[in-house]
């Protein structure tokens, strides 16, 4: 939590972060860059999918279809500060010369991303009926 | 196998600045896809003041998006070595990322 703070506070002083270390190759940067760009749109698409099951699953009960929606738009906001937290840390590494930063995250995600489907299809199966 | 001018000898060959040029426009067309989804949202479930509001506020939020990658866009082509992103734009992109869910989660309601 203390190293969460702290990396919250770096990301509003730059100026602290650039002054660690040694600026790395900027292709390394821009690589950073666009992983960071593909997590925001992870988040969009979970954010976009929240929409999606509100507006197209009009049938189901509203329950379950408000519930669905939320855990998408849930799971889009985690991706966008995930995204942002992970860039930062992995900036820092590379300014520093150290190993690049794990995360269990990716696993998380995608065991999120496999229980809302399964939930979904059965909701849409037996929703119908009901 | 390089040119005879330097010019190409010093572009990058993996051509990174013009990949993460296409990365910000791929992640602001995703931005649009949701913004038309909210503007959908607010005006199918019978147009409320509050549900019009997010809309809006998703319409601003977009649009400072596309600002933030025009920006970026144009720091990248002005250098043949670009500086880094700022942890400025990083937190900016993000947020409007996550207002975007938010104004969402008021729609969804």
């Amino acid at each position: 939590m203390i190293g969460f703070v702290r990396s919250v506070r770096s990301w509003w002083a730059p100026e602290e972060v650039r002054r660690e270390g040694a600026t790395p190759d900027y292709r390394f940067s821009l690589a950073n860059e666009r992983t960071f760009l593909a997590w925001l749109r992870t988040a969009l698409a979970l954010i976009g999918g929240g929409f999606a099951v509100d507006q197209f699953l009009p049938d189901l009960r509203w329950g379950w279809r408000v519930g669905l929606a939320l855990a998408l738009l849930a799971a889009g906001v985690l991706c966008s500060l995930r995204a942002v937290n992970h860039w930062a840390r992995c900036e820092r590494a590379m300014r520093r010369g150290e190993d690049l930063p794990v995360s269990r995250f990716p696993a998380l995600l995608s065991l999120v991303v496999a229980v809302v489907a399964v939930v979904m299809v059965v909701v849409v199966l037996t929703g119908w009926e009901g | 196998m390089r040119g005879a001018d330097a010019a190409p000898a010093d572009r990058d060959p993996g051509l990174q600045p013009e990949r993460t040029r296409l990365a910000w426009r791929r992640t602001t067309l995703s931005g649009t896809v949701v913004a038309v989804l909210a503007a959908k949202a607010a005006l199918h479930g019978g147009a409320t003041a509050v549900s019009v509001l997010a809309a809006a506020l998703c319409c601003a939020l977009w649009l400072a998006f596309l600002r933030i990658a025009h920006g970026r866009i144009s720091t990248l082509a002005a250098a043949r070595r670009p500086r880094a992103l700022t942890p400025q734009h990083a937190v900016a992109a993000a947020l409007c990322t996550l207002v975007l869910a938010l104004c969402g989660a008021v729609l969804v309601l």
